[in-house]
């Protein structure tokens, strides 16, 4: 993992910050959608993915039903040149039928819009859901494609010269979203996320 | 900088789980709704076969199609080749036409290295000569893998014709890169020249090695080459030297894999009643295939402009 260029500036969200802007994403899914019925949360590797399933806990506090959660990697899916082929750092699983269903895509930031765009032929790919939508936890902005989140945990004004680091417990040690700069670093956040 | 995939030898462990890896995620893909996907959308790939192979060139083909990529499928048959161009300006015509990657089958062994010094698009080896098969051991290696998980210790007999077979040769390579302990048996005018220097053991005692292999891998055995042959002369008894008949296979513990590169010569190498064996993964290695090929594929082309 590429963690050695990334300097810190400035902590956006600590632990109780995430959990609450996981509740309320997790409230606004529920109203949006009219309950949690149909409802199909689907994490981008890697961070995505604990994304989701924080989701559909917090969903099954308040209804006593917790919606379905996949995965997506969006490896071969994506557009862009690099300079060695992306191995898949997760499986790509969808446990329910996609047709009819309303797919909340979850990803950790959002900054091009291409990994958006990728995990969405994605998941076309296993059938037509009813609706797509995009939950995530920072938006920083720097769009490349005409793509927008329906639930965002904090609208982060940042330069393309920053990068965005999230942390969560289950992958990394923490909770934490941080701004700051690593030089050796081209793309939107550690990760790569694009 | 290519990437071409000439030898097993290119890869070593690493890179062996790395085209492991990919596999499993491209046997994912190859069981969806829509079995593809757009990784290689807009890159060329010219499956070259200047010797014929059916299993080979079309698992090459479904793999390119399934990330998307296009095809063009070149055999010697009635190609320029036959009206006396080299095999150079074939391949150099091919790459000016815009290919992105060569696959590449021939008699001769090293002609993919060959043809890799005057491209400067990847190749990749489908089986030249008596040299290399690097993905028919990829395949192998995963299929074993899906049934073992890891590959230290495994006890790997490899039978046959073993001097001219790319096959052993290839596997060699990727078992012993991977941990196993490779054993190669074969009447010794089949035993390859050097093979001391093979990381395997040699035998030529079949019943002694079946006693402590987990896995049995038969090569294909070529009649013509068992008629010509001085000590044998006769298939009946290349059978009962060598063959995995029914009797040696009923002496078998159940859990011992059995494998064959296809296509088989049943009643030589294998008899039919060791082939459909529970344990025999003969199908199950022609199904990976197709994603060990679309593995190669990407690990070659994917992430180039």
């Amino acid at each position: 993992m590429r963690r050695s260029g990334f300097a810190p500036k400035a902590r956006v969200l600590d632990e109780d910050e995430i959990r609450r802007a996981i509740t309320r994403i997790a409230h606004e899914i529920l109203e949006r959608n009219k309950g949690p019925d149909g409802v199909l949360l689907v994490g981008l590797h890697t961070r995505g993915v604990p994304l989701a399933h924080r989701i559909a806990a917090a969903i099954a506090a308040v209804e006593g039903v917790a919606p379905a959660v996949g995965s997506v990697d969006i490896a071969f899916y994506r557009d862009d040149v690099q300079s060695a082929p992306r191995v898949p750092t997760g499986p790509t699983e969808v446990p329910v039928a996609v047709d009819d269903a309303t797919v909340v895509l979850v990803d950790d930031v959002l900054y091009t819009g291409r990994s958006a765009r990728a995990a969405m032929d994605a998941i076309c790919d296993f059938g037509r859901p009813r609706a797509i939508q995009l939950a995530v936890l920072v938006d920083r902005g720097h769009r490349e494609l005409p793509i927008r989140a329906d639930y965002v945990g904090k609208n982060l004004p940042s330069s393309r010269d920053e990068t965005v680091r999230v942390r969560l417990g289950e992958v990394d040690e923490t909770d934490a979203v941080e701004i700051g700069t690593s030089p050796d670093q081209v793309s939107g956040s550690v990760e790569a996320a694009t | 900088m290519t990437r071409s995939l000439l030898s097993i030898d290119d890869l070593g462990r690493e890179g062996i789980e790395t085209v492991l890896a990919l596999t499993r995620e491209f046997r994912d893909v190859s069981s969806r709704p829509i079995p593809k996907v757009p990784a290689l959308r807009g890159k060329t790939i010219a499956n070259c076969f200047f010797e014929d192979s059916t299993r080979t060139r079309i698992s090459f083909e479904i793999a390119a199609k399934r990330l998307s990529a296009d095809t063009i499928t070149f055999t010697q048959k009635g190609s320029s080749l036959s009206k006396g161009e080299s095999l150079r300006d074939t391949v150099r015509t091919l790459c000016a036409m815009g290919v992105n990657a060569l696959v590449c089958r021939h008699e001769a062994s090293g002609a993919p290295a060959r043809i890799a010094q005057w491209v400067d698009v990847p190749v990749i080896n489908a089986g030249d000569g008596a040299h290399e098969h690097p993905t028919q051991a990829l395949l192998d290696v995963a299929t074993v893998a899906d049934h073992r998980g890891d590959l230290g210790g495994l006890r790997t007999l490899i039978v046959g014709d073993i001097a001219h077979s790319r096959v052993a040769r290839s596997n060699v390579l990727a078992f012993s890169a991977m941990g196993a302990q490779v054993t190669v048996c074969g009447p010794a005018t089949l035993l390859p020249p050097g093979g001391e220097s093979w990381p395997a053991e040699v035998t030529t005692d079949l019943d002694a090695a079946l006693e402590k292999a987990d896995i049995i891998y038969l090569l294909r055995m070529q009649k013509e080459r068992i008629e010509a042959d001085p000590v044998f002369g006769s298939i009946k008894e290349y059978v009962q030297m060598y063959g995995l008949t029914a009797e040696r296979a009923a002496r078998l513990d159940p859990d011992v894999l059995v494998m064959h590169p296809g296509p088989m010569n049943r009643g030589i190498e294998i008899a039919s009643e060791a082939a459909d064996l529970p344990a025999s993964l003969v199908e199950e290695q022609v199904a990976n295939g197709v994603a060990v090929r679309m593995a190669v594929l990407y690990l070659a082309l994917g992430g180039t402009p």
